[in-house]
């Protein structure tokens, strides 16, 4: 051994105790693991299955309508455009693969992590625990828990959500805790005053004012969730991700266009989408939502008649 | 005399981990809130306060940021919880009640106006108005009515569909009056209502107050930190330093007889004109005689000082059903106006 140079040598197998203890659990606890896909595999099939199996229209429109209705004419013309472009370029079964996961994605990590963020919100404790490992979720680089997630959920599209889930699940919770606690305090007292239980005002009260913050927590995840979808197309999950990785092994620059080029639309179109939730009633000028877009327009149209 | 509606006595609110451990150190050794802070690390909130409020009558409770008023006017209907004494609100103890009970209460019998309106943006004044209802599970057609007539009588009729942000301050406060008004409670609780108002919305809202509690006589509790306010308002006034009370009185008792440096200091600048009454300063007739010029015991300075325009003999003070009771000479006019 060189005395000057003792770091030539490997002192402290972290490496194979990594391996053996990753070894042990796929061993023994693989099931639990198998089972946690369940409830992932039963949301994204549905969605995948309805995105796909519906004629190409018929989905084009439906976007088009809901982007119209939460955002108004120009939004909705927006929309109609990046999946016109999208569906045009020849990407849209990979588009729809692609939406099925991140909405899958974004299903999760809203109803994991607006329930988390509430509790962190109430618990200091709990926040005090749960913000390091929200910290940890988000620094380590996605490739490295790549592996023992193939290792334990095995490869395909579910392992990509699941993949997706871990790196996109933070945003949600801390803007959520952020937006509890940031609803002015004599709001909830007056609430309380005037005889609300806890539940009543969480309902009445702080989720309805906190909602702006938390749907900005939701648009940052489904935002995280599509940066991914490029990495996770490495576990062999399919979609847009998988043309822009295809075309990066074969150095075809115009698959890797078509699959980039679709992401970049698809990212305009679902981030617009869900900004517009999050505009609090204020800014839509104190309209019921049914008294604007497509709805409101059918609505006076009938009543017109 | 009528019964007292709130009842608080030697209650005490000390923040902190050892609250109890420092509750006892006060107790037995009198400390300053200071000594508390050093040795405790707790904060005293509020320092054995009692007082009881009438059916019917203003209270108002005055003090400087920081005195611990909110906090004392928060043991009432427990959004801050005591760390000990009893607090008797319409019959009921409070401090020991249940939750289910405590809930009851605050939808029922107690109506709260806050210093900043805290209304919620995201409901109609309408849905603002009738919360304490829906959350006592009323129907919306109940709601509804009740959040229209107390509206109505604030003067916001046709707002109901509204929302806060389409209204100006004092359009707000008053809806955060109607809010405490809409359950038909038998308490209302104050808290600055009017302190963040311009002077001119305030002293209108203070007057529509006043009108309006002539009609309804409910039992108010009413905080604020500005001592004009508190003479115009209260029927008593409890003067608060430091978490303590200085001081109960009528406001001529508080403004003729402060009991302390303190309380001395606050009314130097008040105006006697319209709070000094002819019987607080009269001298008994003695055998003198009767004046021509009289007044009633009731008689406010400013009248008895009318008197004196003309010529400067004393004013015999004469009571209808008695007789004359004493007399007032310029220069007890003169004192009681400086005070």
């Amino acid at each position: 051994m060189d005395p000057l140079n003792p770091f030539d040598q490997e002192w402290v197998p972290v490496g194979t105790w990594a391996e053996l203890a990753l070894q042990w659990v796929v061993d023994n606890f693989r099931f639990i693991f198998q089972a946690v896909k369940v409830p992932f595999d039963i949301v994204l099939t549905a969605l995948e299955e309805a995105l796909t199996g519906a004629p190409d229209l018929l989905i084009l429109a439906i976007i088009v309508l809901i982007a119209w209705q939460v955002g108004g004419r120009r939004l909705g013309l927006i929309a109609g455009g990046c999946m016109l472009a999208i569906g045009l370029m020849g990407a849209w079964v990979e588009s729809m693969t692609t939406l099925a996961i991140v909405l899958t994605c974004v299903v999760f990590c809203s109803l994991i992590g607006i329930p988390l963020g509430i509790v962190a919100a109430k618990h200091d404790r709990f926040w005090a625990v749960l913000r390091p490992l929200l910290d940890l979720m988000q620094t380590i680089p996605s490739f490295v828990y790549l592996v023992p997630i193939v290792m334990l959920f095995s490869i395909g599209n579910v392992s990509g959500v699941i993949v997706t889930f871990i790196y996109a699940l933070p945003p949600v919770v801390r803007l959520t805790n952020l937006g509890i606690r940031q609803v002015r305090p004599d709001m909830v007292e007056a609430a309380r005053a005037f005889g609300a239980s806890h539940r009543q005002t969480l309902y009445k009260v702080e989720l309805p004012l906190a909602m702006p913050t938390i749907m900005a927590g939701v648009n940052q995840t489904i935002m995280m969730a599509l940066s991914m979808v490029v990495v996770s197309s490495m576990i062999s999950v399919t979609g847009l991700g998988q043309m822009v990785l295809r075309g990066i092994g074969r150095l075809d620059m115009g698959l890797a266009t078509v699959g980039g080029l679709g992401i970049v639309f698809l990212a305009i179109v679902i981030d617009r989408i869900s900004q517009s939730f999050g505009a609090s009633a204020r800014d839509r000028g104190h309209k019921k939502w049914y008294e604007t877009g497509p709805v409101g327009a059918l609505r006076s149209l009938l009543a017109t008649r | 005399m009528s019964a007292a509606e709130i009842e608080c006595r030697n209650v005490w609110k000390i923040y902190g981990e050892r609250a109890q451990e420092a509750l006892q150190a006060v107790v037995a050794q009198g400390l300053s809130k200071e000594e508390v802070r050093d040795r405790f690390g707790c904060v005293l909130g509020v320092r054995d306060a009692s007082f009881s409020v009438n059916q019917g009558e203003i209270f108002c409770i005055m003090g400087l940021s920081g005195s611990g008023k909110s906090t004392l006017v928060r043991h009432i209907n427990r959004l801050i919880e005591p760390t000990a004494g009893e607090i008797h609100v319409a019959g009921a103890r409070v401090d020991t009640m249940g939750e289910e009970d405590l809930r009851r209460l605050r939808a029922e019998t107690i109506g709260m106006v806050f210093q900043h309106m805290a209304l919620w943006p995201h409901r109609t004044l309408g849905e603002n108005v009738a919360f304490g209802l829906e959350v006592r599970g009323l129907g919306p057609a109940e709601r509804h009515r009740a959040a229209e007539t107390a509206l109505d009588s604030m003067g916001l009729s046709g707002w109901i569909d509204h929302y806060p942000d389409q209204l100006s301050g004092g359009m707000q406060q008053r809806v955060g009056l109607a809010r405490a008004l809409a359950a038909n409670p038998e308490i209302l609780l104050m808290d600055e209502p009017f302190s963040a108002l311009d002077p001119l919305i305030r002293r209108q809202l203070q007057d529509q107050f006043l009108e309006l509690a002539k009609v309804v006589r409910k039992t108010t509790v009413f905080i604020t930190h500005d001592l004009d306010e508190a003479i115009r308002m209260g029927d008593h006034i409890a003067i608060m330093n430091d978490g303590e009370i200085v001081q109960i009185g009528t406001p001529e008792e508080i403004v003729t007889n402060p009991k302390d440096d303190y309380v001395a200091e606050f009314v130097k600048g008040i105006s006697r004109v319209g709070l000094v009454r002819a019987e607080t300063i009269m001298t008994p007739l003695d055998g003198r005689n009767a004046t021509e010029k009289t007044v009633t015991p009731e008689s406010e300075l400013g009248e008895i000082i009318d008197r004196f325009m003309d010529d400067q003999d004393d004013v015999t003070v004469l009571d209808p059903a008695v007789g004359a009771v004493g007399r007032i000479t310029i220069r007890d006019a003169l004192r009681a106006l400086r005070g």
